[in-house]
């Protein structure tokens, strides 16, 4: 059999940090970056006679969810205890939930296609060991540092069903759930900081079966590429594996970026027991009417919705509609862009063109820029009522992108103006032909070939009398009464 | 000691009214402590410095027309699993050795609010597991009514301490009757509050859902006094029970009461014959004072004993696991770190302690869990719905509350059942989430202290505590 033989199936499980103001158990700064065991204390510490007491903030985050991905939320859901020891966990265990969720059976679309998820469920995040000494790895370190600022610190963890078949659908559907994480305001989903992390569930069967392989467990990927080169390389290994008499084990294998191959985690001793068992400092989850409309209300539109609006509305391309959606603040750009009284098409082209491509190129973010919706929305009417070529409105943007100036002001402080005077547009044109009498000539007697390119001259040096600012559709007009 | 100790309620009155100083107060409650914990052993630590500091505060106070609150100048003994900022906190275990709480429990805080005086921190079976403070990293606690008998536990140091004269008043901690049963066997009254109605906040967890922790004294009006100012929400316990309670006044009138003498807690093997005649002595006292006596069957009682030693391990279990050396507490090098964790646990726990984690993880464990943790929680559900039958014909229960008088230390040291069995009167309540609370009610066979339980529904405190001064009342001197 040869990889086309083979259907992979994967599901994903994500981890979301929620960015609450505070951790899910205790009033410590739910805070990236600060000065290691500063946002602590004795409940994120799991200190002795210390309790945790649910922030409701996050219950409200995980309802915003519950409702973006069509979630049932149950009246009552429980947190238990995952029993184990490591030494970033304060207390040797998580408090997280196990088989009382609150959010269960919702799903995504992914380009027309329902992904199911199982199930999404709030639990608490680990601190963060360093290793000193040996080249920082744990075996042949010194010592060890642990940074508890990130204990307590509210994750969901949200598992799809094993429902997806290409590394493309996989990212794909990272990609919508980000997307939608990020509209409905509960997390940064930064898969480079940490802030979204995604393990790949990977099994493959021959076409048509419809029993599940044994899968690997893919982890340690920090971008959507590498989750797509990971998963990729995942697919041929186990074919390549089974092809050639093997059998896959189920295990927990590390996606190595710079190599672009997984390879397999010394696995512990048998499998490890969690022991778990309701937490019993904590009083069921049970939210109120009132919650759940608050979180109903909180959500904006999702990006499918956007998308679909900005395509009926606008007339643009569903690629360019995704285009907007996916790119950070781009979508809310274009829609105050229109507001302001833009067309919706041109706005799109100039902010899928020569603003994405600027952004692309410098590494800014849209926030920093100078231009505004205002701005894009000024040099919009200067093209359209013919004020501006295309071709000089781009040099506009391009000076709007880089200075705090007005459309308009650069214009007049460049005499960029289109003229449209025929009288005025009419002189240059017969200024022009009185120097040019011999190319009239050969215009006039020559084959077609030979009348464009004499044409075309003559053109060119009009609009270089013009200094470029003659409208190219009059002057081609006045050309030809002249010429004919 | 010469008379009836001293309560609690005579000294704030006279600390309040100026009439004696705090300062007095407390050397003289230390000179006690002085005397005579050479031989008991109640105290880990005394706290001298702090105590007579606190009361030269408590007089500048009075002296100053404030009125420093209901425990004004009151010395009170805190259970060692209390948490108090900045002094030693050990649950009577090496694996704490050395570490200093940087908060201060709820309940402790509550007290100095009052005007209570911290005096000392009391032995205790390491981690509360254990019912005769054998148990403790630190040595025993004898019994001051008979040194060469236990004072009970896991709150035995506590039990002794107001028994001693230490202190009028002491708070511990309850999971399975480690109040009720050291203050039966001291002879003092202990009280086990509903389940969230005071916080376990700064309470070193042993079993979550079964810990509560409540007052000794010499008096039932003491101890309502200290369990009046000990309850009460607190947000930082999200178990802990919204709304006011009941106050406590109510004096001792028992008349239409309908109390019942709980079969399967009285009547059964192991209960001494002279416990058990102590028991038909009080109803007998209460239906002469008004009530109506009648027996009571609750059956799933039975079970608790068996429920409670897979719950309380399993939540214990997991609660102990956080000493592994990696933060606080006593730090045993190893090869790595799952052998530093190791050898600390090991050289950290006494024998109980790891008996009981042992038994716990293997009640959690997969493909047993079903038939142990969870068929446990079933009993649990079964007993608190044939504990509401009960409460639907009677106000408060009876039983003895423990199953002998004082035993001689080291009789059931070898034998972990036979200790097991001495809380079998106390346990269904922790498994409840109910109230009930211990009455001295005259002395045994071997003319040491009995007492009386009585048990009430969630939230029955005013009315226990009734029943409770009546039989305090109509107890043989
Ligand atoms: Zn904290």
């Amino acid at each position: 059999m040869s990889e086309a033989e083979y259907e992979a199936v994967m599901g994903l499980e994500v981890h979301v940090e929620l960015a609450t103001a505070t951790k899910l158990f205790c009033g410590c700064v739910n805070e990236f970056g600060s000065e290691p065991n500063t946002n602590i204390c004795p409940v994120c510490l799991g200190l002795p006679g210390s309790l945790p007491v649910l922030n409701e903030k996050v219950v409200e985050f995980a309802l915003r969810i519950g409702e973006a991905f069509h979630f049932d939320v149950p009246e009552r859901s429980i947190f238990h205890r995952k029993n184990y020891f490591y030494p970033d966990m304060p207390k040797d265990f998580q408090t997280s939930q196990y088989d009382s969720p609150i959010c269960a059976d919702g799903y995504l679309e992914v380009d027309g296609v329902r992904i199911g998820i199982e199930r999404a469920h709030m639990e608490e995040d680990t601190g963060k060991t360093t290793h000193v000494g040996g080249g920082g790895r744990i075996h042949d370190a010194d010592h060890s540092n642990v940074d508890y600022n990130r204990a307590g610190v509210p994750l969901m963890e949200i598992v799809s069903r094993p429902e997806m078949h290409t590394a493309e659908q996989a990212k794909g559907y990272v990609s919508e759930l980000r997307g939608i994480l990020e509209a409905i305001g509960v997390s940064d989903v930064k898969m480079e900081e940490g802030s979204m992390r995604v393990d790949a569930n990977v099994s493959i069967r021959p076409v048509g079966s419809d029993t599940l392989g044994t899968r690997a467990e893919i982890k340690n990927m920090n971008s959507l590429r590498s989750l797509g080169r990971a998963i990729e390389y995942e697919i041929s290994r186990q074919v390549e594996l089974v092809e050639s008499g093997g059998r896959v084990v189920q295990e927990t294998r590390h996606w190595d970026e710079s190599a672009g191959i997984t390879h397999g985690m010394r696995s512990k001793e048998g499998s490890e027991d969690y022991r778990y068992f309701p937490e019993p400092d904590l009083v069921p989850v049970a939210p109120t009417d009132a919650m759940r409309a608050t979180a109903r209300a909180a959500i904006g539109e999702l990006p499918a919705a956007r998308r679909e609006r900005m395509v009926a509305q606008w007339g643009i391309s569903e690629t360019d509609a995704r285009t907007l959606v996916e790119s950070p603040g781009l979508a809310e750009f274009a829609d105050a862009t229109v507001a302001a009284g833009a067309p919706g098409k041109d706005v799109t082209n100039w902010l899928s063109g020569e603003v994405l491509a600027y952004l692309n190129e410098t590494g800014l973010s849209l926030a920093v820029l100078p231009l505004t919706p205002g701005k894009l929305a000024e040099l919009c009417t200067l093209v359209s009522d013919g004020t501006l070529s295309r071709n000089l409105a781009k040099d506009v943007l391009g000076e709007c992108l880089r200075e705090p100036k007005d459309p308009k002001a650069v214009v007049a402080e460049r005499g960029l103006a289109q003229v449209n005077d025929e009288g005025e547009l009419g002189a240059l044109v017969d200024a022009v032909l009185a120097g040019n009498a011999e190319t009239i000539e050969e215009y006039r007697n020559g084959d077609d070939k030979l009348r464009k390119k004499k044409r075309g001259f003559l053109m060119g040096e009009v609009m270089k009398a013009s200094k470029g600012s003659g409208n190219p559709q009059v002057l081609n007009r006045l050309l030809d009464e002249r010429l004919n | 000691m010469s008379g009836a100790p001293e309560t609690a309620l005579d000294i704030a009155a006279s600390v309040r009214s100026g009439e004696r100083s705090a300062r007095s107060v407390v050397d003289d409650h230390l000179a006690t402590i002085a005397a005579r914990d050479g031989e008991i052993h109640a105290c880990n630590a005394v706290l001298d410095d702090q105590a007579r500091a606190a009361a030269d505060a408590i007089d500048a106070a009075v002296a100053r027309g404030e009125d420093p609150g209901p425990l004004a100048g009151v010395p009170v003994a805190l259970k060692d699993n209390l948490c108090t900022r900045g002094i030693p906190t050990t649950c009577s275990s090496r694996i704490l050795e050395g570490w200093l709480p940087p908060y201060t429990a709820t309940v402790v805080q509550r007290v100095t609010d009052a005007g209570g005086i911290p005096i000392a921190k009391t032995n205790l079976d390491e981690f509360a597991m254990g019912s005769s403070t054998e148990n403790s990293a630190f040595g025993v606690t004898r019994n001051p009514r008979d040194l060469t008998r236990v004072s009970g536990g896991s709150s035995g140091g506590s039990a002794a301490a107001v028994a001693a004269g230490y202190a009028p008043l002491a708070l511990g901690s309850d999971t399975g009757g480690s109040i009720r049963q050291p203050a039966a066997l001291c002879g003092v009254v202990g009280v086990k509050p509903t389940y969230g109605l005071v916080s376990r906040y700064g309470l070193i967890a042993f079993a979550s859902s079964l810990d509560q922790i409540g007052p000794f004294a010499n008096t039932v009006d003491d101890a309502a006094l200290m369990l009046e100012t000990i309850w009460g929400h607190d947000p930082m316990d999200s178990t802990s029970i919204t709304g006011a309670p009941a106050p406590l006044a109510g004096g001792a009138d028992v008349a239409g009461l309908r109390i019942g003498i709980v079969e399967e807690l009285t009547d059964v093997e192991g209960i001494a014959p002279e416990v058990r005649a102590a028991v038909g002595r009080a109803a007998s006292a209460l239906e002469a004072a008004g009530a109506t006596v009648d027996r009571v069957s609750v059956p799933s009682c039975t079970y608790g004993l068996s429920a409670y030693y897979l719950i309380a391990p399993a939540e214990a279990s997991s609660n102990l696991a956080r000493y592994d050396g990696v933060r606080y507490g006593l730090r045993v090098d190893g090869e790595d770190v799952a052998d530093m964790n190791a050898r600390t646990r090991a050289a950290g726990f006494g024998p109980e302690v790891k008996r009981r984690i042992m038994l716990g993880t293997y009640a959690l464990s997969a493909g047993y869990y079903d038939a142990y943790y969870g068929k446990a929680q079933k009993v649990r559900t079964l007993i608190i719905r044939d504990f509401a039958a009960a409460y639907e014909r009677f106000d408060v229960l009876l039983s003895p509350t423990a199953p002998t008088e004082a035993f001689p230390i080291g009789e059931k040291t070898a034998d972990p059942l036979a200790m097991y069995l001495s809380d079998v009167c106390t346990i269904p309540t922790n498994l409840a989430g109910h109230a009930a609370m211990t009455v001295p009610f005259g002395v045994g066979g071997e003319g040491l202290p009995v007492g009386v339980q009585v048990l009430a529904p969630a939230l029955g405190e005013p009315v226990m505590f009734r029943a409770a001064r009546a039989l305090e009342a109509a107890a043989p001197r």
